[in-house]
C-alpha cells in the first residue's frame, strides 16, 4: 500500500494503511540515523524550502536536518506575518516558489487552511508543519512512533490528550491518527477550552484530571499559550495548574507506567510540573524530538517518491 | 418604447391569486391589459412565451452593489446587468457602503442611479446609525424623506440594547421600518464559521448558532417594547424561526427574510477550507437549513432576498478566517429558490411570492405586482429549463457565488423594465 496523496496537508482523511507504512519507514529511518548513516543520495538535486510565518525552532530545525540527511539543498524562509496583507503575500509567495522549482514545501502558518490554499497553487509538494489550530500531522505521527516503539502497538491504547485542546493543532491531529489507528482517546480541559462538538471525532471529553487520566496508557500534554489567559478563557496561570497542570499526584492515577508526551515548547508550570517533565521513566519528551527528524525523513521521502510517479 | 403583446404564457401573480394561460400587453411601458383572451391591438408586436412563465419582475429586498467605494467588486452599473439576468427589477440596497449612505444626498444619488441603469429600480437602504458605526442614530426623518425605505446598518449588527431601543422607539413616530443583522457581535467577534462539529476539524473559531437567535429575542422585546416595526435579515437558524413564529403570532409588526444559501447549502460547504461558502451569518447546520425550508412554507418568512455581497478573488483567495464573507447571489436567486419548488415540495406561488409581492409588502414598495397601469416590470422564465451554475460566467461583475457548479432547474428568459426587455 502507497501513501496516495500529492501533499500532507492533514492527518484527516489518511487510511490506516497509509499511516502505517508512514511509521514503518521512519521506523527504518531511526534506525539509519543512530547508526550515523545518512543517506544523501535519495533526495540529491531537490530543493526543500521551509516556509514558517510564524516562529519554530523545533519543527523548523527538524524538518531542516531530515531534508539534509535525505540530501536535499535546503532552505529556510521566513515570513513576517505581521505585514498587513497576508494573504498577499501568500499567493505572491506561492508564485515565487514555483519560479524557483521547489519540489517540496514545509509550511508553518498561523492561519488554518493556510497550506491547503498554498497547495491548490504551487507546483511543489506540500507538507504542513502546522496551520493555526487546524492540523500538525508531522507531530501527530512522531507521537505516534513513539507511542509505538514504547507500547508495541496503538491499538487498544487509552490515551488522554490534555490542556487547551481547542487551540491546538497537534491535538486534533493526534485525535485524527489515534482514533484512526484505534486507540481510545479522551480529551481533559476546562470547558472553555474543549471545542464544540469534538465527541463526533470519536473522542471522550472530562473536565477533571482525575477522572480522565485514570487507567491511560499515555498522557499527552498540550502547551497553553499565555494569551488565553487574556482572552478570559481561563482565570489565571495558578488555578489552570492547580487543576489540569501535571504533577505527579495526577500523574499517580493514570496506569502504573503510562508515559508523558508533550509536544514542545513546555510551560513548566503551567501545564506540567518539572519533576514529571524531567523524570526519565515517565517523560518521553526526548525521544519525541527524535522521532520528530525520522518522520520527517519518512514524509520527505515517501512524497518525493509520489512525486517521480506522478511525474 | 414599442408596445408588445407577450402571448403563450402561464401569467403567474401570487398576490392576485393569479395563474392562467394566457398574454399581457404591454403599453407606454405599463401593463395595459392581461388575461386568457386579449386580442392584438394594430402595430403592436407580438412575442410568443412558449407557455413559460410570466411573473412580476422579481424584488431582491437585500443586496450590495459595491457601489459607492467598493468598485473593483462591483458597479451599479454590473449589478444590474446580474439583476437582470437574474429576473429581478427592483432591489433594495444596503446602506454599508463607503461612505455609509447616512445623508439625504446620497439616498437621492442611490435612487437616481438606478433611474440611469434603466433597467433597475434601486430602493435605498439608509444607515441607521451615522456611518453604520451602531453608535448615534442617523437623521431617520430626512433620510426617509429622501426616500430611504428601510433603516439598517447592512452587515453590522446594532449590538448595544439601548441604541438599539431608541433607534426603534424613535423610527416608530415615523413609521419607519428597521432591518437588522441578527447576530450578536460580542458572541460572534472573531468567529468565521457555525461553531461545530465543522469548525472544529477545520480548526475555524466558531460563532455558536444562538448568537443569532439572542439578539432576535432581545430585538423582539424591544419591540414589543416601543411598538415599532422591525425586519431580521438573512434568518439562518431554527430557533430564530420559532422566536420569528411566536412574535407573529402575537401580533407584533415582525418580518423576516432568508437567503438561497441558508435553504439550498449547510456547513459542510465550507469543507476543504472553501471561501466562497464563508458567508454572513456562516452556513448553518442541516437541521437549521431544514428549519428555514419549513419556514419558507408556512409563511414564517415574508421574503427571499439574493442577499449578494459581491467580492473578488483577492477578498477570497485568503486563509479562510482572513476571506472576506459573502456570496454574489443575483443570477442565483430564482434558480435556487425554484429547487425548494422541484426537490422539496414549495408551491410555485409560495415560491414566487417570496420573491415578488413578499418583499415588496415588507418594504411597502409598489413592485411585485401584475396590475394594470403598473410599470411592466416583467420576468419571463422557464421553470423546467435546466442550467448549471459555473463561476465567471455568470452576468455581471461578482462571481463569488457559493453555488458554483451547482446544477439548477429554471432559468431567466426574458426581463423587462418599464416595457422594455434589458435581458433575453
Amino acid at each position: 500500500m502507497h501513501y496516495g496523496h500529492k501533499h500532507l496537508l492533514a492527518i484527516e482523511g489518511l487510511h490506516p494503511p497509509e499511516i502505517a507504512h508512514l511509521l514503518d519507514l521512519a521506523e527504518s529511518y531511526v534506525l539509519l540515523n543512530r547508526s550515523g548513516k545518512t543517506q544523501r543520495d535519495l533526495l540529491r538535486g531537490r530543493t526543500l524550502i521551509n516556509l514558517f510565518f510564524e516562529d519554530s525552532t523545533r519543527t523548523r530545525t527538524s524538518f531542516e536536518l531530515a531534508g539534509k540527511r535525505l540530501g536535499a539543498d535546503v532552505i529556510n524562509m521566513s515570513v513576517s506575518t505581521s505585514s498587513v496583507n497576508k494573504g498577499e503575500t501568500l499567493l505572491d509567495t506561492a508564485t515565487t516558489l514555483n519560479a524557483m522549482r521547489c519540489d517540496l514545501l514545509v509550511v508553518r502558518h498561523n492561519q488554518s487552511g493556510a497550506p491547503n490554499l498554498l497547495a491548490q497553487k504551487v507546483a511543489s509538494s506540500v507538507i504542513n508543519a502546522g496551520d493555526g489550530t487546524h492540523e500538525h500531522p508531522t507531530q501527530a505521527l512522531l507521537d505516534a512512533l513513539t507511542l509505538r516503539r514504547r507500547k508495541g502497538s496503538l491499538e487498544g491504547l487509552l490515551v488522554a490528550i490534555c490542556g487547551d485542546v481547542l487551540h491546538s493543532r497537534v491535538a486534533r491531529s493526534n485525535i485524527h491518527l489515534l482514533t484512526t489507528m484505534g486507540s481510545r482517546v479522551r480529551v481533559v480541559g476546562p470547558p472553555t477550552l474543549i471545542p464544540a462538538s469534538v465527541a463526533n471525532l470519536g473522542v471522550e471529553i472530562h473536565h477533571d484530571m482525575e477522572s480522565g487520566l485514570a487507567g491511560a496508557d499515555v498522557v499527552m500534554m498540550l502547551r497553553l499559550q499565555r494569551e488565553r489567559m487574556q482572552g478570559g478563557l481561563v482565570p489565571s496561570e495558578r488555578e489552570y495548574f492547580r487543576f489540569f497542570g501535571l504533577d505527579r499526584a495526577k500523574l499517580a492515577g493514570a496506569k502504573q507506567d503510562a508515559i508523558v508526551m508533550h509536544p514542545g515548547p513546555m510551560n513548566r508550570g503551567v501545564e506540567i510540573d518539572s519533576a514529571v517533565a524531567d523524570d526519565p521513566v515517565r517523560s518521553v519528551i526526548g525521544t519525541q524530538v527524535e522521532m520528530g527528524v525520522a518522520v520527517r525523513m519518512a514524509v520527505l521521502d515517501t512524497l518525493s517518491r509520489q512525486a517521480l510517479r506522478n511525474a | 418604447m414599442p408596445d408588445l403583446l407577450l402571448e403563450n404564457v402561464r401569467l403567474l401573480d401570487p398576490a392576485a391569486n393569479l395563474d392562467q394561460h394566457g398574454g399581457l400587453l404591454v403599453r407606454d411601458g405599463r401593463i395595459a391589459d392581461f388575461g386568457a383572451n386579449l386580442g392584438r391591438p394594430d402595430g403592436v408586436g407580438t412575442l410568443d412565451g412558449g407557455g413559460a412563465i410570466l411573473c412580476p419582475g422579481l424584488v431582491d429586498m437585500r443586496a450590495s452593489l459595491g457601489e459607492p467605494g467598493y468598485e473593483y467588486r462591483e458597479t451599479i452599473a454590473s449589478a444590474a446587468e446580474a439583476a437582470a439576468a437574474g429576473g429581478i427589477t427592483t432591489l433594495a440596497a444596503l446602506p454599508d457602503s463607503r461612505p455609509a449612505i447616512d445623508d439625504p444626498a446620497l439616498v437621492r444619488l442611490m435612487r437616481s442611479r438606478g433611474e440611469e441603469t434603466g433597467s433597475l429600480t434601486i430602493l435605498p437602504y439608509a444607515a441607521l446609525t451615522r456611518g453604520c458605526r451602531g453608535e448615534e442614530l442617523a437623521e431617520i426623518g430626512l433620510l426617509r424623506e429622501a426616500g430611504a425605505v428601510a433603516f439598517t446598518d447592512g452587515q453590522h449588527a446594532v449590538g448595544n440594547a439601548r441604541l438599539m431601543r431608541l433607534a426603534l422607539s424613535y423610527a416608530s413616530g415615523f413609521g419607519a421600518l428597521i432591518i437588522q443583522h441578527p447576530e450578536d457581535p460580542a458572541l460572534a467577534a472573531g468567529g468565521a464559521a457555525t461553531e461545530g462539529e465543522q469548525a472544529t476539524r477545520l480548526g475555524l473559531p466558531g460563532i455558536p448558532a444562538v448568537a443569532e437567535a439572542m439578539l432576535v429575542a432581545r430585538d423582539i422585546r424591544l419591540a414589543r417594547l416601543t411598538g415599532s416595526r422591525l425586519h431580521f435579515a438573512h434568518v439562518s437558524t431554527a430557533e430564530t424561526l420559532e422566536l420569528i413564529r411566536r412574535a407573529k403570532a402575537e401580533g407584533l409588526a415582525v418580518t423576516c427574510d432568508t437567503a438561497p444559501p441558508y435553504f439550498d447549502l449547510n456547513e459542510t460547504a465550507i469543507g476543504d477550507f472553501r471561501t466562497y461558502a464563508k458567508l454572513s451569518p456562516p452556513l448553518r447546520a442541516e437541521a437549521d437549513r431544514l428549519a428555514i425550508c419549513a419556514g419558507l412554507a408556512d409563511g414564517t418568512i415574508d421574503a427571499i432576498a439574493s442577499d449578494h455581497q459581491p467580492r473578488d478573488a483577492d477578498d477570497k483567495r485568503l486563509p479562510f478566517a482572513l476571506a472576506s464573507p459573502g456570496g454574489a447571489g443575483l443570477a442565483t436567486l430564482l434558480g435556487v429558490t425554484l429547487a425548494q419548488v422541484h426537490g422539496n415540495g414549495l408551491l410555485l406561488a409560495r415560491a414566487l411570492e417570496l420573491l415578488t409581492s413578499g418583499p415588496a409588502a415588507v418594504l411597502g414598495a409598489e413592485a411585485g405586482r401584475l396590475a394594470r397601469g403598473a410599470p411592466a416590470d416583467l420576468c419571463l422564465f422557464d421553470p423546467e429549463r435546466a442550467w448549471q451554475v459555473e463561476a465567471g460566467k455568470l452576468a455581471g461583475k461578482a462571481q463569488n457565488t457559493p453555488f458554483d457548479n451547482r446544477a439548477l432547474e429554471g432559468k431567466v428568459l426574458g426581463t423587462w423594465k418599464a416595457g422594455k426587455r434589458v435581458f433575453g
